[in-house]
């Protein structure tokens, strides 16, 4: 089969307006005989609810959280993008488009990206009108810095916490509706397998998590944001409980998962400090812009930092790339603070990790300085490490952070599966082969509030209101039993091996051989043991308790059996990739300066792969990317 | 660096909130001082796991202090002895070796206990659902700039809008009031401009729920801007009833 991506036609600025007018509408009072499921209430799940129970149709929203506020989007904390253009320097929707295509290495939908940056003026509009408290001027209007190196202003802010009042802006929102009963809450419920009738999504599987019950929801359409699979690495910055079974198990009834290889490791974070930990937190690259990033020269030195005297100190990164220093670009910072670690110069008490020193700029600008530039931050490394980073230079290594991989997605948001949409991290569509800082937040708005609600309309006044009959398909029940057969596979099992214990076992298979560096002989080795460890894991996991009941074991347990899974796609998906572009490196495809060597003769596709079954390869199917406005170029930091 | 010290917790057990509940008495040993509380905690479950025993549960999920689902009262003190913290970023270095160490869940009438150290806080959302947004739909806002906010009303209003809704407040107040989380999104969005065309109906409607959902009313103790991880002010408090006297007379 072929891919349609179903891009408009015509000119790039004029492809959204001109699909906007030729879509289809639903009648205002047809709407209500629609219902729609939105599992997820992230940024995008919850900005697509409101808007859509907004517009009049029936919402089912759906949380495994306590309550719809806690997804993870909360936690982002630099900023949103948008092309407003207040500092007047230059920005416009174009450059925005320009940029994140080229951040994305050329491995995004031009036409999509364009789209993104043409909503991202609404998004802070509707943010504003909601109430969401962005950082102002003292004239009262708003305020915006750089990041991540962009030559313009364009980021808005709400001090460290932009994802957390983003995200209870979309979370009142979607209250507003609630209390209209446009909206039905299922927090605590999470979803086991999307169920599809005659090829078509028509309704997901869940179970209660305070008591177990299995029950099924039928829908007119299946809305997936359900975020990103980043803890396949077990540590990564994402929290806890994100997970790949929503997106994993709508796979494995057909739809097509694309370009899981694009991960991206960030290179600024607290390392781990031993077997015990849970999760790795987020310092902001800023950081680079004040710090210096070093290892000690001897292997294996023990000496406490302030003991090593200058000259046995390697400042890696400004002696290999003199140019950048310690500004080179993220998956090059990361990649080399790997190779230091694994040549026995990490420090601390596990030795993966590198200093960040800020000693010469506190002795340069003086302390207060520094404090106002990143008192919050500093705090928080105190907090976690309990040491003095205006003392003692701080310690930082890369951990797993976003997946801009996710389920294949045409210009409708809609999945190869009819009826069957995916939004934010969970889709692969925006961000190409990496993503850019301060995109993440602009993305899931824009599908929520600005995107799908138009694409929705014209799905919908295709078909006719599925009713409240349809539940009754043996499809259902056939699902239903299904997830009920595979969690009592679970509870039978009674091994001697903890989840975690099998989780921290593939994280550290995954980290090592498909984290920042990959070569083929690494993946290969992984592609052989990751069947290995599920294999051990359905004769030897250990998960107590009972299926009617609270048990947050058997909770992570369905969702470490799907990462056990899902790691081979991943994998399989960085040994077909023969080139590196952006978060996907593979060490024999790279420029002598060590910079990502892309293939574009070969590899400029989205790589969608078909879910066969366990044990077997996938099928790929191809999704060409054409380039008609930007010149495909090799990124230079020289 | 890091060190080992052996604690003895005592944690508070229940099925659910139709069973009674007692606490239970746990070694933990070898605990890392670079260990988060709830890292200690996974390493006693993985423990009990590995005994044949029930594992603990308890509501997390970020771990960087910003979600909220986290939370227990550790010898006496929601989110345990250090200010500012919430359970998640509170780490083993602040406890001496030998400790004991009481883990209860919040207490609270509004927030039955699910099981263990787990808590029902759907009451926060249903007092939301009365009032707690700005009722502009997608589509409908203007220009970003066409209303500016003075840079002190968004500052304070930022100040309020931190709250995480984790329940510390509730926990603390020895009336189980939550008019600290309450008077927080009162004045986030009272202060604001755009907020302004609904501040009457807000604070009155979100109050109302409040009373209903069996929650107390504030008698000044200052416990929950104490336990507050965001060190939210009780001046919201004040903000908030000065709101409510003011939306009453007719």
């Amino acid at each position: 089969m072929t891919l349609d991506s179903k891009i408009p036609s015509g000119l790039l600025q004029d492809k959204w307006t001109s699909h906007k007018f030729n879509n289809k509408l639903v009648n205002p009072s047809n709407r209500r005989k629609y219902k729609i499921i939105v599992v997820g209430t992230g940024l995008a799940g919850a900005s697509s609810a409101a808007s859509l129970a907004e517009m009049g149709y029936q919402v089912e929203s759906f949380c495994f959280q306590d309550s719809a506020r806690r997804a993870h989007s909360i936690a982002a904390q630099g900023g949103i993008n948008a092309a407003k253009n207040y500092p007047n320097d230059g920005d416009s929707v174009r450059r925005l488009f320009y940029d994140t295509i080229k951040g994305g290495d050329f491995r995004s939908r031009e036409a999509n990206v364009y789209r993104l940056a043409e909503v991202s003026n609404n998004i802070i509009d509707q943010c504003v009108a909601q109430g969401v408290p962005f950082a102002r001027e003292y004239s009262g209007y708003l305020d915006n810095r750089s990041f991540g190196g962009a030559q313009v202003s364009r980021t808005f802010y709400a001090r460290g916490q932009t994802g957390q009042q983003l995200l209870l802006g979309a979370y009142q929102a979607l209250m507003k509706e609630v209390a209209k009963n446009n909206v039905f809450l299922h927090p605590r419920t999470e979803m086991l397998d999307l169920v599809v009738i005659d090829g078509i999504a028509r309704g997901i599987v869940v179970r209660n998590l305070l008591s177990g019950k299995i029950e099924s929801y039928s829908a007119d359409a299946v809305v997936l944001a359900t975020g990103g699979y980043g803890n396949v690495f077990y540590l990564s910055t994402n929290a806890k409980g994100c997970n790949v079974t929503a997106t994993w198990r709508a796979h494995k009834k057909g739809a097509f998962f694309a370009n899981p290889c694009y991960t991206q490791i960030h290179p600024t974070c607290i390392p781990l400090h031993g077997n015990y930990q849970s999760k790795l937190t987020l310092m902001s690259e800023s950081l680079r812009n004040d710090g210096r990033v070093w290892v000690p020269k001897k292997i294996k030195d023990t000496r406490l930092p302030n003991e090593i005297p200058l000259q046995e100190r390697d400042y890696f990164l400004e002696r290999k790339y003199p140019a950048f220093g310690n500004l080179v670009p993220r998956d090059i910072a990361s990649r080399n603070a790997k190779e230091q670690c694994d040549t026995h110069h990490g420090v601390g008490d596990t030795g993966m990790a590198v200093y960040l020193d800020l000693k010469e700029s506190i002795a340069q600008l003086g302390k207060q300085v520094i404090k106002d530039r990143y008192g919050n931050l500093l705090d928080m490394y105190a907090k976690i490490t309990g040491e003095d980073p205006y003392q003692t230079p701080m310690m930082i290594y890369p951990a797993a952070h976003y997946t801009m991989g996710g389920l294949w997605v045409d210009y409708n948001l809609m999945s190869n599966l009819p009826g069957l949409f995916v939004i934010g991290e969970a889709n692969f569509s925006d961000h190409g082969a990496n993503r850019l800082g301060a995109s993440a937040l602009m993305q899931g708005l824009a599908d929520g509030y600005f995107v799908l609600p138009y694409t929705m309309a014209n799905y919908l006044a295709g078909v006719k209101p599925a009713g409240e009959e349809i539940i009754h398909r043996s499809e259902f029940k056939d699902a239903e039993i299904q997830v009920s057969d595979k969690i009592k596979r679970l509870l039978s099992v009674k091994g001697k091996t903890t989840v975690d214990e099998f989780h921290r076992e593939l994280g550290h298979l995954l980290w090592n051989k498909c984290g920042m560096a990959r070569n083929e002989k690494g993946l290969k080795e992984a592609l052989n043991k990751i069947p290995e460890i599920r294999e051990r894991f359905w004769k030897d996991v250990c998960v107590l308790g009972s299926n009617d009941d609270f048990n947050q074991a058997l909770e992570r347990a369905g969702r470490v059996a799907d990462f056990l899974e899902f790691s081979e796609l991943l994998c399989f998906d960085a040994l077909h990739r023969q080139e590196s572009c952006g978060g996907h490196f593979r060490e024999e495809f790279q420029t002598p300066e060590g910079e990502a060597l892309r293939r574009d003769d070969l590899f400029s596709y989205v790589a969608a792969w078909q879910f066969n079954s366990l044990g077997q390869s996938p099928t790929l199917h191809k999704e060409e990317l054409k380039f008609e406005e930007t010149h495909l170029a090799q990124r230079n930091y020289k | 660096m890091s060190k080992k010290i052996n604690l003895t917790l005592k944690v508070w057990r229940q099925k659910n909130c139709k069973t009674p509940g007692a606490f239970e008495t746990y070694q933990a040993r070898e605990i890392d001082t670079a260990m988060s509380f709830l890292e200690m905690l996974d390493f006693v479950n993985e423990m009990l796991t590995h005994e044949g025993r029930d594992p603990i549960t308890f509501d997390h999920d970020c771990r960087e202090g910003i979600c909220g689902s986290c939370g227990a009262v550790v010898n006496g003190q929601p989110h345990g002895p250090l200010r500012g913290t919430t359970l998640c970023q509170l780490h083993m270095r602040h406890f001496k070796d030998g400790q004991t160490l009481v883990v209860e869940p919040w207490r609270a009438k509004a927030f039955p206990i699910n099981k263990d150290l787990s808590v029902e806080r759907s009451s926060f959302d249903r007092v939301m659902v009365a009032g707690g947004f700005i009722s502009v739909k997608t589509g409908q806002a203007p220009e970003a700039h066409a209303i500016p906010v003075p840079k002190e009303a968004a500052d304070n209003a930022m100040d309020a809008a931190q709250c995480i809704g984790c329940g510390a407040c509730v926990a603390a107040c020895p009336n189980g009031s939550a008019m600290l989380f309450v008077g927080s999104k009162v004045s986030h969005l009272n202060l604001l401009a755009q907020g302004a065309p609904e501040k009457k109906t807000r604070v009155l409607h979100m109050v109302h729920q409040m009373d209903h959902e069996g929650f107390g009313n504030c008698s000044n103790s200052y416990e929950c801007e104490a336990a507050c991880p965001k060190q939210i002010s009780v001046s919201h408090i004040a903000f908030m009833n000065k709101e409510y006297r003011q939306a009453s007379i007719p």
